[in-house]
């Protein structure tokens, strides 16, 4: 039986910054994964990982990453996507520092 | 110290400037990511996280003040004012941009520095014992031999696409600080019946997910046949390692599939083919480089300044006992900084403290700085009346912690707080149990104990040879620990033995108090190591400590 398909985003890497950024439904690239759309369809988000690779020139390593709906949009539910979208635990860098 | 050629400077410039065009390149699109990222592993840049991040190579962990200023500039002006200091001698900067990179590069080629060959399938940055040339139980300083290995490696056109990375390690000395055993290819420079220098060939060590203790090829190697040696064991495995799985492909797995008097036998052969093509000049060079580095020359003084400190200022005494230990000339001293306050991030240091170790190396060390495996750095050449001074200094700059070789002077990896192939942090834990060993007030009681974390299987935080390693794994999304005990990184080399199921994060500090606990109550008194008393006893004791539970259930039972 084909696993049951779980809600994602599309996330990447910044190619200039390297920072971790999201995929929005308007099609921007945003470092708040808040702001991410959250994808229920597999097929969809298939297509959605399709358009993130064709752009090379924005993004590097585009990848589908487990999340569910949070009070304020998509939230994680894996340790390691809730560090990209906070930074290191050792120092106030990366993105909490806008927060 | 060794000086660059003209033909390195050209070399080096020539390689920033290719970077840079391939850097331009690929941010306006004419190169794809996949065409891109071997240019940039080429050239030391990974991509992360949360940023990409920039491996310099500090070759032999030999630094100068001027090299030293120069990397902390490239922190406060590209980076995040800090940079993170390796197991493998070198630095890692966490937050370049992209579009800065070839600046950064251009910056380390202004002071003979670079990032070449500090990733990919190549022969990496060849890491030496950091107390060479200082050592007093050295037979000589292994330097201009891994100079000399350096050069011959660099940009090696039959070692550019090996089955895989490739990590040599020297030391001059019979005290192991070098870790020879787990690596590719070990070097311990011996003397033989004549007195004659060469060297014990050590190959197959390794660590990661397959750890292993490397085997000897040859017990003794001339000094003069060392580069066709290194050379055919190489080329042996470059034709014989598995290219068809990359966890397959390092030499301990040649050497274990293949039985090291297989690859002996295949190693000497290669050695007498190629011999002849060595022609001598690689001697000439090294005679050159031993000019190059020479020691520098060591005065008398007067040691009322130590002494008196000595007895004077406790803290002095502590940090001294601890973190100083003898030259081999009489009346200097070998000074390690700690780079492992309790509670900091080990390795870290910022460009603030690069500048004040800089400084103290011009005024007191004869211009020498030195990069440890264990993420600390060295004064080598301090003269003992200087010392007061020198702890004075960097007692300020928050450099004074005199826990070198104690339970705190631990190793960790960045672990997933910055490592994308990382399955748990290491950082948080190494800074949990050196607040807490602070706490408690026990560390120098405690004696010699090393620590080391890892946050994956891939060992850069050399957990298995820690004589308590730690290794972060994703249990079911959830960060656990997972103890290993007995390890032993140096002449002793050994791998450490798992003690059993792992430990939720909040649970590691306790259980690591508990195992302390345990030895303190076993040791037969202060003279016995962690290590021995492990060796002495075998795990149970302090298995017994770490799970509680289940030794009630057996005496219940
Ligand atoms: C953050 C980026 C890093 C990445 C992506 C990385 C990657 C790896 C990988 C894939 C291995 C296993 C290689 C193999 O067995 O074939 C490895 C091993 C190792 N790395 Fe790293 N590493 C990183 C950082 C570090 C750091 C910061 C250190 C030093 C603190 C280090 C030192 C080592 C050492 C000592 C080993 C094991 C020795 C051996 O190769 O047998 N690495 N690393
Ligand atoms: S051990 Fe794993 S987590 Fe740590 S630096 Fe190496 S690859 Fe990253």
């Amino acid at each position: 039986m084909p696993r049951k398909f779980t809600p994602k985003v599309v996330t990447a890497n910044s190619l200039i910054e390297g920072d971790a950024v999201w995929l929005t439904a308007d099609d921007r690239w945003s470092p708040d994964m808040a702001e991410a759309q959250l994808i229920e369809d597999e097929e969809l988000a298939q297509e959605r990982l399709a358009h993130a690779t064709a752009q090379p020139d924005q993004v590097v390593g585009a990848y589908l990453a487990d999340a569910v709906a949070g009070d304020n949009g998509p939230v994680p539910t894996h340790f390691r996507e809730a560090f990209r979208t906070r930074g290191p635990s050792n120092y106030d860098h990366g993105k909490q520092t806008a927060v | 110290m060794y000086s660059y050629s003209e033909f390195d400077e050209q070399f080096v410039r020539e390689r920033v400037s290719q970077f840079r065009a391939q850097v331009e390149r690929r941010i306006d699109g004419s190169l794809t990511e996949d065409e891109f990222k071997p240019l940039r592993l080429m050239n030391g840049l990974y991509l992360q996280l949360h940023a990409y991040m920039l491996r310099v190579a500090i070759p032999y962990g030999t630094l100068n003040p001027h090299q030293m200023r120069q990397l902390a500039m490239i922190a406060e002006k590209w980076d995040k004012g800090y940079g993170h200091f390796t197991t493998r001698q070198n630095i890692q900067y966490n937050w370049p941009k992209l579009k800065d990179v070839p600046d950064i590069l251009d910056a380390l080629a202004d002071v003979e520095m670079h990032a070449i060959q500090t990733s990919g399938n190549t022969i990496r940055n060849v890491t030496a014992d950091h107390f060479a040339g200082a050592a007093a139980d050295e037979i000589a300083d292994p330097r201009p031999v891994a100079e000399l290995l350096r050069q011959w490696s660099t940009d090696h056109p039959e070692f550019q696409f090996l089955p895989r990375k490739f990590k040599i390690a020297i030391t001059g000395s019979p005290n192991d600080r070098a870790v020879t055993k787990a690596h590719d290819i070990g070097l311990r420079m011996v003397r033989n019946d004549a007195g004659d220098e060469g060297f014990e060939v050590i190959v197959g060590g390794g660590l990661g997910r397959t750890p292993m203790i490397g085997k000897v090829v040859r017990e003794f190697l001339p000094k003069a046949d060392l580069l066709p040696y290194v050379e055919a064991i190489v080329s042996v495995w470059n034709l014989l390692g598995r290219r068809d799985n990359k966890y397959k492909a390092r030499i301990k797995i040649t050497v274990h599939e293949h039985g090291i008097d297989e690859i002996r036998r295949l190693v000497e052969e290669r050695f007498e083919e190629i011999r002849p093509q060595f022609s001598g000049v690689d001697q000439e060079l090294l005679a050159g480089l031993e000019q190059a580095f020479a020691a520098p020359d060591l005065q008398e003084a007067s040691l009322a300044a130590f002494e008196s400190a000595y007895t004077n200022d406790a803290m002095f005494r502590a940090f001294a006992d601890t973190n100083v230990v003898d030259h081999k000339v009489p009346g200097y001293g070998i000074v390690s900084i700690s780079l492992k306050a309790h509670g900091a991030t080990p390795g870290d240091a910022s460009a603030d403290q690069m500048r004040v170790m800089a400084d103290l190396a011009e005024r007191y060390g004869h211009s020498e700085l030195r990069i440890s495996h264990e993420q600390n750095v060295i004064l080598p050449h301090v003269h003992k009346s200087d010392i007061p001074a020198v702890h004075a200094a960097l007692k300020e700059a928050g450099l004074a912690t005199a826990n070198i070789g104690l339970i705190s002077d631990i190793i960790a990896c960045p672990g997933m707080d910055y490592c994308a192939l990382a399955t748990a942090r290491s950082i948080p834990i190494a800074q949990e149990i050196a607040t807490r060993i602070d706490e408690l007030k026990i560390e120098h009681e405690v004696g010699h104990m090393k620590i080391k974390i890892s946050g994956c299987i891939n060992a850069c935080g050399h957990h298995h040879v820690g004589h308590i390693g730690i290794l972060g794994l994703d249990r079911a999304g959830v960060e656990n620990y997972q103890i290993t005990l007995g390890g032993d990184g140096t002449e002793t080399a050994s791998i450490g033995e798992r003690a059993g199921p792992g430990f939720p994060a909040e649970e590691v500090v306790p259980a690591i108090e508990r195992i302390i606990k345990a030895y303190l109550d076993v040791r037969e008194g202060e003279d016995e190591t962690f290590l021995m008393a492990y060796r002495r006893l075998g795990p149970a004791p302090f298995k017994a400590a770490l799970y509680p539970e289940s030794k009630e259930q057996a005496d219940a039972a």
